[in-house]
This record gives C-alpha cells, structure tokens and sequence, in this order.
C-alpha cells in the first residue's frame, strides 16, 4: 500500500548536487509500524517527505494505496495528503494563537467536513489522547508531551490510513517520550499504519520493522511480522 | 470557509499589530485622498436629470458675430443662450410637448411685518410653469403656476424652502402674499429639498451654485421690466436706449428647454428652428450659416465644461497615490506572509491546497482593505469637510454620497485584494518541507 520502487531525490544548487535518495525501494503494508533508522543525512527525512507527498522526487515510482502520486497535481496530492496522511513532528507544529481544539480542526476544515461531524472527530481525537478537558488552553499552556498529544490528536481526527511520525519524541524526555511510544502502539492496533523516523535505538525496536536508510538506500529490511506474531507492547 | 478565512485574518492582525495597522493606514490615505476628489469628480459629473436625458433639450441658435465665432477654440459651437425673440419663438411652437425659458432675476425680498425683519436680497428665476415638470422639480406644498398665470404675467411666486422656512417658518404658505421689490405675490407653491447638481438648466450661471431662492412667471418679469440678473453676451454695437430695444437686440441672456419625445418631434423641432432662422435671415438677422443645435442634458453639461480638466488631472493624480500606498502594502505583505511561511507550511503540510492558501491570504488582505477603506472614507469626509470650510460656493460638490462611499469601498477592497495578489501567490508556493523543521 506504501509502495516505492528506486525511487531518488537530488537536491541542486549552482555548485552542489546532493544525492538524498538512491534507487530506494521500500514496501510498507497495511498495519505495519515500521520505524526508519540511520545517521543524519542519510535521507530519512527526505524518504518521510516524500512518503507525505510533501516533496517531489526525481526518479522511481511511488504508489499509496495502489495509486501513482507522481502523475499527481500539487493539488490532487494535497488532498490525498489529508484523506489519507497524518503527520506527527518532533517539533510538534502547533499554531500557537489556535487552542487545542481549533489546531485539531486545521486538517478537518480542509477536508470540507460539516461543522458537527468536525466537532464530533475532534472530541473523539481529543479523548483519545487524555486532553478533551484542555480543549481551549493555548499550545504555550501545555507541555510539551501534551502538545506531542495534540499534535497526534490532530493526525487523527481525519483518520488517515497512514500516520507519518519524524523524531515524534524528540523534544521531550523519557518518561513522556515512552507515553507518546505507548499511545502511537496504540493508535496502531487499531489499524493505522505507521511509519516513524527516529534516531532512538530504543524507540526503534518497539517498532514491528527496522528499515535502516544509508546514503540515500534501504540497508537493511526485515520482512514484515504479521500481526498475530508480533511482541506485546 | 469565509468565516474561518475571517477568523484567521483576525489572528493575524492581532499577532502582528503594527504592521497591519501600517497597511491599513496606508489603504486609509490612499482612499482618503481618493474619496475626496472622487466626490468632487462624481458629482461635477453626474447629470441632475439623467432619468429625462432621452427627451429635454436645451435650444441654440446661432445668431453670433459673422467675422468672430462664439467660441474661438470650438468655433462650431453656437452661443449657449438665446435671444428674446428666439425664446419667443420656443414658447409659440407647438410641436414640443413642453417647453420652457428661464433668466436670472433679482429680488428684495421684504419678510413681513415681524420685529428686526430685514428686507433679504434673493436671488430667482424667471421662467414657465413647464420648467418645474420639465426639471422634476419636488414640491413640498403647492404646485407649479398654470398656463394663465404665464400668459397673463400673474404675480404669482414659488418659493425654495429654505426661502419658505426664513419668511413663513416653514409652514404651508400657500395662498399667502410675499412682498418682492414692492410689490405682492401670491405664493402657489413651496419647493422640497432640490438641489441639481450641477445646475443643468443654466451651468453658464454657475454649475455648482444652489438654485434660485424664487420663481416667477418669465411673462411677469418681462412685464415689469426686471434687469436680467446673469450673463447677457452682445456682439454688435446696437442702439438700446429702453427695455424694448434690448428685447429687441441680438443679446443672448436666455436659456430655452424644450421637451421632446419622439426622434420625430426632435426632427420636426429641428426644422421649426431651421424655418425661423432662415425667416429671421430674410429680414437681415443670423449671419452666419445656419448652426441651430439641440443638446440632451448630458451633452449640454459636457458643452459648459462643468468637469474641469484640473478636476481630472486630480482624480488621476489621486489614484497614483492609491497604487502608491497599495505598492507599500505589497512590501509590508510580503514582509508579513513570508514571516509566517512556516505555518503555511504546515497548513499544505495538513492538506490546504495552494488555491485555499492563496484565497485564505486574499481574505485577510480584503479585509485590512475593507477596514482600511472604512477609515479612508472617515478621512474622505473630512477633507470634504476642510473643502467645505473654505469654498462657500462649493457645498454641493463636497456631500459624500452612498455611491461614492460604495465605491470607496469597493476600490479599498480592490486595492487590498492588488496588493495581495503576488505575496499570497509567494506565500501559497511555500514548499511545506523546506520549513517543518524550523517550525
């Protein structure tokens, strides 16, 4: 269903070429948590921005869901993107003068939902990550691993089928980083696949899958575990 | 999703004050500036009585000095009044379904018995009881005189209501006598409110003065041989020794309407002027060749050159400094977008396409332009208001009107919407990925 086949990304400028991805082929199924591992720079952040059609590539093909995002419009990709894409950032991407409530609403307002089934999604994305009694404080009034909450409350209000996660425990400390870890597993067992980019070896083996990026290539895949083999979290 | 547009812009205002209050005052004097010489411009422009400009006429008649045309730079233009043979001959035609004359009066008018009561100099309007009909002239009591009153020179009056308000009080004064140059007048009728801008009937007398403070029959101040009280243009030296012979000379001093309905009215009226002209040259009258011309209000106003090419150059002026300020909204647009890419990011990021970025961001400077258009009409009135302070004359060019408020508006939301065109087309181009990270 994330389907990419030698798919390259070269970033140019008057002097330098800079090779992001090589002939990357990767295949995420439905359901998987799949955590993508490597150094800096060696493209993980430019393999998750082109998994959310949030940057171009030059090479390869690229089907989500069986359909080629290359032949896409920027405006056929942007729906795709908020029907089918949530996104999780280290650096949590709240609006700061949005409270809680209105920064879940940003995706659904785009989808065209009426005004009740909006409120409806929200309420529901809110309780499931613990924070529907702070609906209306402002982003400056939580902490960080509330607003990592928030940030995920907003990736699932749309109900995407794949939930896109760069360094989502990045910024906070352990203890809030494993509630995050706890919650994203959780979100997983009800379907939605994840693909997670960390740094955090840790972080990583909670994953059903390892994909270690290396110069722009997959250096390592393991095979995917199906659901019933999987470790308990 | 206007609402939420809305709602947006409204967080961005209050997140960045200063600026914003910098585009809005820049919109504000644009549309100041722009307002105030817009008003002076639409009204100068405007034509009083555009709703009859398809059946009123203003008559000419070419009798000017054979040697010198009346107007050296528009040679072909006859003079804009008439003689008083020729507005004999209007009134004696048949073939208009009205027809009217008018000339400058002058009146002393004595107030009444009451204690400091002043006599008042007034100035009037010798005409027919056509003109008021012709004019759409709104009466607030009474009506005009009757045919009788016209042909029999009655001494009957129609007063303004401010005339009214300062001899009666403002009551119904209909029925009663008003004192003028001595001598008693029946008032028959109290004007409304009525102010033609410009003063379509007689613009060589002042197109922007107000109207006549009384009317009297033309046939009456024929009679009791009243002093034109306005331009009168002769261009040969005539031997006018009494009132008679200057009624006889080739004096222009009167303006003549006529009201035609048909294309054939106005072409057998056409030949009636033809037919008396080509009788008067047979007894050694109208030199010229024959130039006898009817104008519609529209055409007329344009003859007088009511709207001044420095009014022109002004407007044209003023709308240069509009697209100056828009330019500086530009600057501090962009300056202002672009500051905020990284939440645009995350917007496309969250699925906004480029469209909805690009009307989001059009909202929000439509609506600083509203706001920005709202106080430009504030300052608009007052520079109508600092022009009416120092031309007395000029009162009536300097009323803001709903139309040009509307317009004002329509133009600050115009020129909102042309300063954000480029930075929310900039803003919506932000490539999401380039700025998560720094979110």
């Amino acid at each position: 269903m994330l389907d990419m086949q030698h798919v390259a990304k070269v970033y140019r400028t008057d002097l330098v070429e800079t090779h992001a991805l090589r002939d990357l082929c990767l295949r995420v199924e439905q359901g998987e948590f799949v955590a993508v591992t490597g150094p800096s720079g060696s493209g993980k952040t430019t393999f998750l921005n082109i998994a959310g059609l949030l940057e171009t590539y030059d090479g390869g093909t690229y089907r989500l869901d069986g359909e080629d995002v290359g032949r896409l419009s920027d405006d056929a990709r942007s729906r795709l993107r908020n029907e089918k894409i949530g996104f999780i950032f280290q650096g949590f991407n709240l609006i700061p003068d949005l409270d809680v409530f209105d920064n879940v609403d940003v995706p659904l307002r785009y989808r065209g939902f009426e005004a009740a089934e909006r409120r409806s999604r929200i309420e529901r994305a809110l309780e499931l990550v613990g924070l529907a009694a702070r609906r209306h404080h402002l982003p400056s009034q939580l902490s960080g691993g509330q607003q990592q909450r928030v940030a995920i409350a907003r990736a699932l209000a749309g109900e995407p089928r794949f939930l896109l996660a760069d360094e989502p425990t990045g910024n906070l400390d352990s203890l809030m980083a494993r509630q995050i870890l706890d919650l994203l597993e959780h979100v997983n067992r009800q379907g939605t696949t994840i693909v997670m980019v960390t740094h955090d070896p840790e972080l990583a083996r909670r994953a059903h899958r390892n994909i270690h990026v290396m110069d722009g290539q997959v250096a390592d895949l393991k095979p995917f575990q199906p659901s019933a083999a999987r470790p308990a979290a | 999703m206007l609402a939420y547009y809305l709602k947006l812009a409204w967080l961005g205002a209050r997140r960045a004050p200063v600026i914003t209050a910098l585009m809005i005052l820049a919109i504000a004097l644009g549309i100041g500036v722009t307002t105030t010489t817009l008003t002076v411009h639409h009204l100068m422009s405007s034509n009083p009585v555009e709703h009859r400009n398809d059946v009123l006429y203003a008559v000419t008649f070419d009798n000017w000095d054979p040697n010198e045309p009346w107007d050296e730079d528009r040679p072909e233009l006859p003079p804009g009044d008439v003689t008083w043979i020729e507005a004999g001959a209007v009134l004696n035609s048949d073939v208009p379904d009205r027809k009217t004359v008018t000339r400058g009066v002058a009146f002393t008018l004595e107030p009444g018995s009451g204690v400091g009561a002043k006599p008042l100099m007034r100035d009037g309007l010798a005409t027919t009881a056509d003109f008021f009909a012709m004019f759409d002239v709104p009466f607030l009591h009474g009506s005009a005189w009757d045919a009788r009153a016209d042909r029999d020179a009655e001494p009957v009056v129609v007063l303004s209501k401010q005339t009214n308000e300062k001899v009666f009080g403002g009551e119904n004064s209909v029925g009663r006598t008003v004192r003028l140059d001595s001598r008693d007048y029946r008032v028959v009728g109290v004007l409304d409110d009525w102010r033609p801008t410009p003063k379509v009937y007689s613009p060589s007398s002042g197109a922007f003065h107000e109207p006549e403070d009384v009317f009297v029959p033309f046939s009456r101040a024929t009679q009791l041989e009243m002093q034109p009280n306005g331009n009168v243009n002769c261009w040969k030296p005539e031997a006018i020794g009494n009132f008679r012979d200057f009624l006889q000379s080739d004096c222009v001093w009167i303006q003549a309407w006529v009201e035609l309905r048909t294309p054939r009215q106005v072409e057998r009226f056409q030949a009636f002027m033809d037919g008396h002209v080509a009788r008067q040259k047979a007894l050694g009258r109208f030199p010229r060749p024959l130039n006898n011309r009817l104008y519609r209000p529209d055409a007329w106003l344009e003859r007088h050159e009511v709207v001044q090419d420095d009014n022109r150059v002004l407007l044209g002026l003023s709308f240069a400094f509009l697209a100056v300020c828009t330019l500086n909204v530009v600057g501090l647009l962009l300056a202002k977008f672009m500051g905020v890419a990284g939440r645009t990011a995350l917007r496309r990021a969250l699925g906004a396409s480029r469209r909805e970025v690009f009307r989001q961001h059009l909202v929000e400077v439509g609506a600083i332009g509203l706001v920005g258009g709202v106080f430009g009409l504030l300052l608009g009135a007052a520079g109508l208001a600092a022009m009416r302070r120092l031309y007395e004359n000029y009162e009536n060019l300097t009323q803001l009107d709903f139309a040009t408020a509307g317009l004002a508006l329509a133009l600050s939301l115009a020129a909102g919407v042309a300063a954000g065109l480029y930075p929310a087309w900039r803003v919506c181009r932000v490539q999401p990925a380039s700025h998560l990270k720094t979110q």
